[in-house]
Protein backbone atom coordinates (compact mmCIF):
# COMPACT_ATOMS: atom_id res chain seq x y z
CA UNK A 1 0.00 0.00 0.00
CA UNK A 2 0.90 3.83 -0.38
CA UNK A 3 0.15 6.69 0.66
CA UNK A 4 -2.92 7.21 -1.80
CA UNK A 5 -4.42 4.16 -0.61
CA UNK A 6 -4.65 4.86 2.76
CA UNK A 7 -6.05 8.86 1.82
CA UNK A 8 -8.70 6.40 0.02
CA UNK A 9 -9.42 4.34 2.96
CA UNK A 10 -9.48 7.37 5.67
CA UNK A 11 -11.92 9.31 3.54
CA UNK A 12 -14.24 6.53 2.84
CA UNK A 13 -17.75 7.37 4.89
CA UNK A 14 -18.28 3.58 6.12
CA UNK A 15 -16.92 3.01 9.37
CA UNK A 16 -15.58 -0.30 8.93
CA UNK A 17 -13.48 0.68 5.97
CA UNK A 18 -12.15 3.57 8.28
CA UNK A 19 -11.12 0.59 11.06
CA UNK A 20 -9.39 -1.53 8.32
CA UNK A 21 -7.41 2.05 7.34
CA UNK A 22 -6.09 2.58 10.92
CA UNK A 23 -4.84 -0.93 11.19
CA UNK A 24 -3.10 -1.03 7.95
CA UNK A 25 -1.77 2.04 8.75
CA UNK A 26 -0.07 1.00 11.86
CA UNK A 27 0.76 -2.52 9.95
CA UNK A 28 2.57 -0.26 7.42
CA UNK A 29 4.50 2.30 10.22
CA UNK A 30 5.45 -0.88 12.03
CA UNK A 31 7.16 -2.29 8.39
CA UNK A 32 8.56 0.57 7.64
CA UNK A 33 9.86 1.59 11.36
CA UNK A 34 11.61 -1.71 11.13
CA UNK A 35 12.89 -1.53 7.74
CA UNK A 36 14.18 2.47 8.79
CA UNK A 37 15.79 0.67 12.04
CA UNK A 38 17.62 -2.13 10.06
CA UNK A 39 18.92 0.50 7.96
CA UNK A 40 19.94 3.07 10.64
CA UNK A 41 21.62 0.04 12.04
CA UNK A 42 23.56 -0.54 8.39
CA UNK A 43 24.44 3.16 8.90
CA UNK A 44 25.96 2.81 12.10
CA UNK A 45 27.57 -0.23 11.64
CA UNK A 46 29.51 1.19 8.22
CA UNK A 47 30.50 4.24 9.93
CA UNK A 48 31.65 2.24 12.89
CA UNK A 49 33.21 0.07 11.07
CA UNK A 50 35.31 2.49 9.07
CA UNK A 51 36.34 4.82 12.47
CA UNK A 52 37.94 1.40 13.04
CA UNK A 53 39.93 1.37 9.46
CA UNK A 54 41.00 5.00 9.39
CA UNK A 55 40.23 6.48 12.74
CA UNK A 56 39.33 9.65 11.51
CA UNK A 57 37.66 11.32 14.39
CA UNK A 58 39.22 9.14 17.32
CA UNK A 59 42.61 10.14 16.63
CA UNK A 60 41.91 13.89 16.77
CA UNK A 61 39.54 13.51 19.54
CA UNK A 62 42.22 11.49 22.06
CA UNK A 63 45.57 14.05 20.86
CA UNK A 64 42.94 16.61 21.85
CA UNK A 65 41.93 15.36 25.54
CA UNK A 66 45.56 14.67 26.34
CA UNK A 67 47.02 17.98 25.01
CA UNK A 68 44.10 19.93 26.84
CA UNK A 69 44.19 18.33 30.25
CA UNK A 70 48.12 18.28 30.22
CA UNK A 71 47.69 22.26 29.76
CA UNK A 72 45.07 22.66 32.21
CA UNK A 73 47.77 20.35 34.73
CA UNK A 74 50.23 22.82 34.26
CA UNK A 75 48.62 25.83 34.20
CA UNK A 76 47.06 24.99 37.63
CA UNK A 77 50.31 23.55 39.09
CA UNK A 78 49.80 23.58 43.38
CA UNK A 79 46.43 24.98 43.05
CA UNK A 80 43.42 23.65 44.49
CA UNK A 81 40.46 24.43 42.57
CA UNK A 82 36.49 24.27 43.69
CA UNK A 83 34.00 22.33 42.85
CA UNK A 84 32.33 25.06 40.12
CA UNK A 85 35.66 25.55 38.53
CA UNK A 86 36.78 21.83 38.19
CA UNK A 87 33.34 20.71 36.52
CA UNK A 88 33.31 24.20 34.22
CA UNK A 89 37.06 22.42 33.01
CA UNK A 90 36.04 19.64 32.51
CA UNK A 91 33.21 20.43 30.22
CA UNK A 92 35.48 23.13 28.40
CA UNK A 93 37.23 19.94 27.71
CA UNK A 94 34.53 17.96 26.89
CA UNK A 95 33.34 20.72 24.35
CA UNK A 96 36.81 21.66 22.61
CA UNK A 97 37.45 17.76 22.05
CA UNK A 98 33.90 17.40 20.48
CA UNK A 99 34.78 20.72 18.00
CA UNK A 100 37.73 18.66 17.04
CA UNK A 101 35.61 15.50 16.31
CA UNK A 102 32.57 15.47 16.12
CA UNK A 103 31.79 16.87 12.81
CA UNK A 104 34.22 14.14 10.98
CA UNK A 105 31.05 12.21 10.56
CA UNK A 106 29.76 14.02 7.59
CA UNK A 107 32.53 16.01 7.03
CA UNK A 108 34.35 12.99 5.72
CA UNK A 109 31.60 11.56 3.74
CA UNK A 110 31.47 15.50 1.86
CA UNK A 111 35.29 15.21 1.51
CA UNK A 112 35.47 11.35 0.30
CA UNK A 113 32.47 12.26 -2.28
CA UNK A 114 30.52 9.93 -0.55
CA UNK A 115 27.71 12.10 0.34
CA UNK A 116 25.50 11.19 -3.41
CA UNK A 117 26.30 7.80 -2.79
CA UNK A 118 24.33 7.99 0.59
CA UNK A 119 21.53 10.30 -0.81
CA UNK A 120 20.95 7.64 -3.80
CA UNK A 121 20.30 4.74 -1.27
CA UNK A 122 18.82 5.72 1.53
CA UNK A 123 16.36 8.06 2.90
CA UNK A 124 17.49 11.15 5.25
CA UNK A 125 15.85 10.30 7.94
CA UNK A 126 18.21 7.03 7.97
CA UNK A 127 20.96 8.68 7.65
CA UNK A 128 20.13 11.20 10.48
CA UNK A 129 19.38 8.76 13.16
CA UNK A 130 22.31 6.55 12.05
CA UNK A 131 25.04 9.67 12.65
CA UNK A 132 23.34 10.89 15.26
CA UNK A 133 23.72 7.24 17.31
CA UNK A 134 27.37 7.20 16.12
CA UNK A 135 27.83 10.44 17.89
CA UNK A 136 26.30 9.69 21.08
CA UNK A 137 28.38 6.30 20.97
CA UNK A 138 31.42 8.49 20.38
CA UNK A 139 30.34 11.67 22.82
CA UNK A 140 29.94 9.12 25.81
CA UNK A 141 33.33 7.78 25.28
CA UNK A 142 35.09 11.22 25.00
CA UNK A 143 33.49 11.86 28.22
CA UNK A 144 34.33 8.33 30.14
CA UNK A 145 37.77 9.45 28.50
CA UNK A 146 38.19 12.37 29.89
CA UNK A 147 36.65 11.54 33.30
CA UNK A 148 39.47 8.96 33.77
CA UNK A 149 42.59 11.36 32.81
CA UNK A 150 40.42 14.08 35.41
CA UNK A 151 40.57 11.30 38.19
CA UNK A 152 44.41 10.42 37.54
CA UNK A 153 45.53 13.62 37.15
CA UNK A 154 43.73 16.05 39.41
CA UNK A 155 43.39 14.84 42.89
CA UNK A 156 40.60 17.23 44.03
CA UNK A 157 38.61 16.07 41.46
CA UNK A 158 36.52 13.58 43.96
CA UNK A 159 33.09 12.62 42.72
CA UNK A 160 30.94 12.95 46.26
CA UNK A 161 27.58 11.68 44.57
CA UNK A 162 28.31 9.13 41.38
CA UNK A 163 24.60 8.74 40.56
CA UNK A 164 24.27 12.18 40.22
CA UNK A 165 27.64 12.46 37.93
CA UNK A 166 26.72 9.42 35.66
CA UNK A 167 23.47 10.89 34.90
CA UNK A 168 25.15 14.08 34.07
CA UNK A 169 27.91 13.13 32.07
CA UNK A 170 25.53 10.63 29.81
CA UNK A 171 22.46 13.50 29.30
CA UNK A 172 25.48 16.10 28.96
CA UNK A 173 27.27 13.32 25.90
CA UNK A 174 23.51 12.74 24.45
CA UNK A 175 23.25 16.68 24.39
CA UNK A 176 26.31 17.38 22.75
CA UNK A 177 26.05 14.53 19.91
CA UNK A 178 22.40 16.22 19.23
CA UNK A 179 23.35 19.12 19.19
CA UNK A 180 26.73 19.19 17.13
CA UNK A 181 25.52 16.54 14.63
CA UNK A 182 22.86 18.80 13.27
CA UNK A 183 25.76 21.29 12.94
CA UNK A 184 28.07 18.95 11.52
CA UNK A 185 25.71 18.24 8.56
CA UNK A 186 24.82 22.13 7.71
CA UNK A 187 29.20 22.44 8.19
CA UNK A 188 30.23 19.66 5.95
CA UNK A 189 28.87 21.65 2.96
CA UNK A 190 30.67 24.95 3.56
CA UNK A 191 34.32 25.85 2.64
CA UNK A 192 35.40 27.15 6.24
CA UNK A 193 34.96 24.49 8.38
CA UNK A 194 37.08 24.48 10.92
CA UNK A 195 36.02 27.44 11.76
CA UNK A 196 32.30 27.41 11.37
CA UNK A 197 31.47 24.44 13.70
CA UNK A 198 32.83 26.03 17.33
CA UNK A 199 31.33 29.20 15.99
CA UNK A 200 28.04 27.62 15.25
CA UNK A 201 27.65 25.22 18.08
CA UNK A 202 29.07 27.56 20.79
CA UNK A 203 25.21 29.72 21.17
CA UNK A 204 23.74 26.37 20.37
CA UNK A 205 25.26 24.29 23.03
CA UNK A 206 25.34 27.26 25.96
CA UNK A 207 22.49 26.63 27.88
CA UNK A 208 23.07 22.41 27.54
CA UNK A 209 27.22 23.68 28.99
CA UNK A 210 25.34 26.08 31.65
CA UNK A 211 22.98 23.26 33.01
CA UNK A 212 25.36 20.03 32.84
CA UNK A 213 28.20 22.15 34.59
CA UNK A 214 25.57 22.93 37.02
CA UNK A 215 24.91 19.31 37.61
CA UNK A 216 28.32 18.34 37.69
CA UNK A 217 29.45 20.91 40.69
CA UNK A 218 26.29 19.70 42.38
CA UNK A 219 27.78 15.94 42.00
CA UNK A 220 31.33 17.01 43.07
CA UNK A 221 29.96 18.57 46.17
CA UNK A 222 28.04 15.57 46.75
CA UNK A 223 24.30 16.66 46.12
CA UNK A 224 21.68 14.25 46.20
CA UNK A 225 19.29 13.28 42.37
CA UNK A 226 16.58 15.91 44.05
CA UNK A 227 19.38 18.66 44.17
CA UNK A 228 20.21 18.03 40.22
CA UNK A 229 16.73 17.46 39.21
CA UNK A 230 15.73 20.39 37.82
CA UNK A 231 19.25 20.17 36.02
CA UNK A 232 18.17 17.01 34.55
CA UNK A 233 14.38 17.90 33.41
CA UNK A 234 16.26 21.14 31.26
CA UNK A 235 18.93 18.63 29.82
CA UNK A 236 16.15 15.84 28.75
CA UNK A 237 13.74 18.91 27.42
CA UNK A 238 17.55 19.97 25.65
CA UNK A 239 17.95 16.70 24.02
CA UNK A 240 14.01 16.55 22.34
CA UNK A 241 14.06 19.71 20.99
CA UNK A 242 17.41 19.18 19.75
CA UNK A 243 16.55 16.13 17.73
CA UNK A 244 13.11 16.86 17.15
CA UNK A 245 13.58 20.08 15.26
CA UNK A 246 17.27 18.60 13.89
CA UNK A 247 15.07 15.43 12.06
CA UNK A 248 12.42 18.08 10.71
CA UNK A 249 15.08 20.34 9.58
CA UNK A 250 17.67 17.66 8.00
CA UNK A 251 15.65 16.67 5.46
CA UNK A 252 16.42 20.28 3.81
CA UNK A 253 20.05 20.16 5.20
CA UNK A 254 20.71 16.90 2.91
CA UNK A 255 19.25 17.60 0.45
CA UNK A 256 20.67 19.86 -2.47
CA UNK B 1 7.27 -7.68 -13.70
CA UNK B 2 5.91 -4.58 -12.54
CA UNK B 3 4.41 -1.79 -14.91
CA UNK B 4 6.85 1.29 -14.00
CA UNK B 5 6.33 4.43 -15.59
CA UNK B 6 7.92 7.78 -14.90
CA UNK B 7 6.40 11.12 -15.84
CA UNK B 8 8.21 14.48 -15.74
CA UNK B 9 6.35 17.50 -16.21
CA UNK B 10 7.75 20.89 -17.36
CA UNK B 11 10.77 20.59 -15.30
CA UNK B 12 13.17 22.84 -15.27
CA UNK B 13 16.57 24.22 -12.92
CA UNK B 14 18.33 27.32 -12.06
CA UNK B 15 21.60 27.31 -11.16
CA UNK B 16 22.84 30.73 -9.33
CA UNK B 17 20.43 32.62 -11.68
CA UNK B 18 21.69 30.78 -15.12
CA UNK B 19 18.60 28.40 -16.57
CA UNK B 20 19.97 25.35 -17.05
CA UNK B 21 17.45 23.63 -18.68
CA UNK B 22 13.74 24.43 -19.18
CA UNK B 23 10.33 23.01 -20.10
CA UNK B 24 11.66 19.24 -20.04
CA UNK B 25 8.41 16.73 -20.24
CA UNK B 26 9.01 13.03 -20.90
CA UNK B 27 7.27 10.11 -20.23
CA UNK B 28 9.24 6.67 -19.49
CA UNK B 29 7.64 3.18 -19.13
CA UNK B 30 9.71 -0.46 -18.33
CA UNK B 31 11.08 -1.60 -21.30
CA UNK B 32 11.92 2.29 -22.59
CA UNK B 33 15.10 3.64 -22.61
CA UNK B 34 16.49 7.01 -23.25
CA UNK B 35 20.09 8.76 -23.61
CA UNK B 36 20.40 12.26 -22.65
CA UNK B 37 22.85 14.31 -24.39
CA UNK B 38 24.18 17.96 -25.25
CA UNK B 39 27.13 20.15 -24.85
CA UNK B 40 29.09 20.42 -21.89
CA UNK B 41 27.20 22.26 -19.26
CA UNK B 42 23.69 21.63 -20.80
CA UNK B 43 22.38 19.93 -17.55
CA UNK B 44 22.47 15.82 -18.49
CA UNK B 45 24.04 15.17 -15.07
CA UNK B 46 21.65 17.72 -13.31
CA UNK B 47 18.51 16.11 -15.56
CA UNK B 48 19.47 12.72 -14.21
CA UNK B 49 19.96 13.50 -10.57
CA UNK B 50 16.74 15.49 -10.40
CA UNK B 51 15.04 12.45 -12.17
CA UNK B 52 16.29 10.35 -9.89
CA UNK B 53 15.35 12.68 -6.56
CA UNK B 54 18.38 13.59 -5.12
CA UNK B 55 18.24 17.19 -6.25
CA UNK B 56 15.42 19.42 -6.22
CA UNK B 57 14.32 21.05 -9.62
CA UNK B 58 13.43 24.59 -9.70
CA UNK B 59 9.76 24.25 -11.34
CA UNK B 60 7.85 21.11 -12.25
CA UNK B 61 7.94 18.07 -11.16
CA UNK B 62 8.62 13.77 -11.44
CA UNK B 63 6.03 11.30 -10.92
CA UNK B 64 6.94 7.30 -10.43
CA UNK B 65 3.94 4.78 -11.21
CA UNK B 66 3.97 1.51 -10.07
CA UNK B 67 1.15 -0.44 -11.49
CA UNK B 68 -1.21 2.46 -11.92
CA UNK B 69 0.21 3.52 -8.22
CA UNK B 70 2.02 7.07 -7.60
CA UNK B 71 4.77 6.71 -5.27
CA UNK B 72 7.37 9.32 -3.73
CA UNK B 73 10.44 9.89 -4.70
CA UNK B 74 11.71 8.60 -1.40
CA UNK B 75 9.86 5.35 -1.73
CA UNK B 76 11.72 4.75 -4.93
CA UNK B 77 15.22 4.87 -3.50
CA UNK B 78 15.18 0.82 -3.68
CA UNK B 79 13.90 0.55 -6.85
CA UNK B 80 16.65 2.96 -8.80
CA UNK B 81 19.92 2.08 -9.62
CA UNK B 82 22.94 4.86 -10.57
CA UNK B 83 26.22 4.96 -11.98
CA UNK B 84 28.23 8.39 -12.39
CA UNK B 85 31.37 9.83 -11.62
CA UNK B 86 30.13 12.23 -9.17
CA UNK B 87 28.95 8.45 -7.18
CA UNK B 88 31.78 7.59 -4.81
CA UNK B 89 32.57 4.10 -2.72
CA UNK B 90 34.33 3.98 0.65
CA UNK B 91 38.23 3.52 -0.39
CA UNK B 92 39.12 2.14 3.04
CA UNK B 93 36.39 -0.85 2.78
CA UNK B 94 37.30 -3.68 0.48
CA UNK B 95 34.73 -4.43 -2.77
CA UNK B 96 32.78 -7.02 -0.86
CA UNK B 97 32.45 -4.72 2.01
CA UNK B 98 31.45 -1.70 -0.03
CA UNK B 99 28.53 -4.21 -1.59
CA UNK B 100 27.62 -5.55 2.36
CA UNK B 101 27.58 -2.08 3.86
CA UNK B 102 25.45 -0.13 1.42
CA UNK B 103 23.20 -2.66 0.77
CA UNK B 104 22.30 -2.96 4.60
CA UNK B 105 21.84 0.91 4.45
CA UNK B 106 19.14 0.32 2.31
CA UNK B 107 18.23 -2.68 4.33
CA UNK B 108 18.54 -5.22 1.17
CA UNK B 109 20.71 -8.18 3.33
CA UNK B 110 21.85 -10.47 0.75
CA UNK B 111 23.73 -13.68 0.98
CA UNK B 112 27.88 -13.25 0.29
CA UNK B 113 27.05 -15.92 -2.66
CA UNK B 114 24.40 -13.16 -4.11
CA UNK B 115 27.30 -10.25 -3.87
CA UNK B 116 30.28 -13.04 -5.23
CA UNK B 117 27.82 -13.46 -8.36
CA UNK B 118 27.52 -9.58 -8.70
CA UNK B 119 31.16 -8.84 -8.55
CA UNK B 120 31.35 -12.21 -11.00
CA UNK B 121 29.76 -10.12 -13.38
CA UNK B 122 31.57 -7.02 -13.32
CA UNK B 123 34.54 -8.72 -13.56
CA UNK B 124 36.11 -8.17 -9.74
CA UNK B 125 35.43 -11.32 -8.20
CA UNK B 126 38.99 -12.03 -8.00
CA UNK B 127 39.82 -8.75 -5.95
CA UNK B 128 36.64 -8.98 -4.01
CA UNK B 129 38.77 -8.36 -0.75
CA UNK B 130 41.32 -5.78 -1.61
CA UNK B 131 40.43 -2.43 -0.31
CA UNK B 132 39.14 0.02 -2.70
CA UNK B 133 42.10 2.27 -1.98
CA UNK B 134 43.68 0.61 -4.51
CA UNK B 135 41.78 -0.08 -7.15
CA UNK B 136 42.28 1.69 -10.65
CA UNK B 137 39.17 4.43 -11.72
CA UNK B 138 38.15 1.37 -14.07
CA UNK B 139 37.57 -0.49 -11.53
CA UNK B 140 35.96 1.75 -8.99
CA UNK B 141 33.41 2.13 -11.97
CA UNK B 142 32.50 -1.70 -12.11
CA UNK B 143 32.29 -1.29 -8.61
CA UNK B 144 29.81 1.16 -8.96
CA UNK B 145 27.92 -1.01 -11.31
CA UNK B 146 27.78 -4.06 -8.80
CA UNK B 147 26.39 -1.39 -6.28
CA UNK B 148 23.88 -0.22 -9.00
CA UNK B 149 22.68 -3.44 -9.72
CA UNK B 150 22.97 -4.77 -6.39
CA UNK B 151 18.92 -3.79 -5.71
CA UNK B 152 18.14 -5.23 -9.20
CA UNK B 153 16.62 -1.79 -10.25
CA UNK B 154 13.66 -0.83 -11.75
CA UNK B 155 15.07 2.06 -12.77
CA UNK B 156 19.15 2.09 -13.84
CA UNK B 157 20.82 5.94 -14.16
CA UNK B 158 23.89 5.83 -16.48
CA UNK B 159 26.40 9.11 -16.36
CA UNK B 160 29.26 8.56 -18.61
CA UNK B 161 28.57 4.43 -18.52
CA UNK B 162 31.48 3.83 -20.07
CA UNK B 163 34.39 6.29 -18.58
CA UNK B 164 37.48 4.82 -17.66
CA UNK B 165 36.35 1.08 -18.91
CA UNK B 166 38.11 -1.25 -20.84
CA UNK B 167 37.27 -3.19 -23.77
CA UNK B 168 35.73 -6.09 -21.59
CA UNK B 169 34.22 -2.97 -19.41
CA UNK B 170 32.28 -1.84 -22.42
CA UNK B 171 30.85 -5.04 -23.34
CA UNK B 172 30.00 -5.57 -19.49
CA UNK B 173 27.93 -2.10 -19.78
CA UNK B 174 26.48 -3.67 -22.83
CA UNK B 175 25.29 -6.81 -21.55
CA UNK B 176 23.45 -4.15 -18.27
CA UNK B 177 22.03 -2.39 -20.98
CA UNK B 178 20.82 -5.16 -22.97
CA UNK B 179 18.99 -6.89 -19.98
CA UNK B 180 17.76 -3.63 -18.40
CA UNK B 181 15.77 -2.72 -21.25
CA UNK B 182 14.32 -6.09 -21.28
CA UNK B 183 12.75 -5.81 -17.52
CA UNK B 184 13.02 -2.12 -16.36
CA UNK B 185 13.81 1.35 -17.33
CA UNK B 186 16.94 2.88 -18.93
CA UNK B 187 18.58 6.21 -18.87
CA UNK B 188 21.88 7.34 -19.95
CA UNK B 189 23.73 10.52 -19.90
CA UNK B 190 26.09 10.96 -22.49
CA UNK B 191 28.45 12.84 -25.16
CA UNK B 192 29.30 9.43 -27.03
CA UNK B 193 27.19 9.40 -30.23
CA UNK B 194 27.68 5.69 -30.25
CA UNK B 195 26.66 5.32 -26.82
CA UNK B 196 23.26 7.60 -26.91
CA UNK B 197 22.34 5.04 -30.23
CA UNK B 198 21.79 2.28 -27.93
CA UNK B 199 19.22 3.65 -25.93
CA UNK B 200 15.36 4.05 -28.27
CA UNK B 201 14.84 7.84 -27.73
CA UNK B 202 17.05 10.45 -27.09
CA UNK B 203 16.77 13.68 -25.39
CA UNK B 204 19.22 17.00 -26.40
CA UNK B 205 19.98 19.06 -24.00
CA UNK B 206 21.00 22.43 -25.37
CA UNK B 207 19.98 25.47 -23.27
CA UNK B 208 17.26 25.78 -25.63
CA UNK B 209 13.81 24.49 -24.53
CA UNK B 210 14.18 20.33 -25.13
CA UNK B 211 12.06 18.18 -27.14
CA UNK B 212 12.29 14.16 -26.73
CA UNK B 213 12.12 12.53 -30.01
Amino acid sequence: MVQADFEALWRSPDATVNLIAVRASFQYVKQVDMSNLAATYGVLTKDFRSEVRTRYAFNALLMFVVTAVTIILFALQEENPNPEVLSGMFWVVVFFSGMSGLSRTFVSEEERGTTLTLQLLTRSSVVYFGKLIFNILLSIILSVSITMLYVVAFPGFIVQSVSVFVISLLLGSVGLAAATTIIAAIIAKANTKGTLYPVLSFPILLPLLMTVMKATSIALAGGGIGEALEQFQIMVSYILVMVAGSYLLFDFVWND
Amino acid sequence: MSNMKIIVRDLSKVFNGRSVFRGVGLELSTGDSLAITGPNGSGKTTLMKILAGVLSPTSGKVEFWRDGKLFKAEEMRGSIGYVGPYVQMYDEFTALENLQFLNAIRDLRKDSKVFGDLLKRVGLYHRRDDLVRGFSSGMKQRLKYAVALSSNPEILFLDEPTSNLDDSGIEMVREVIRDQKNHGILLVATNDAAEAKWCRRILKLSGEVPTPR
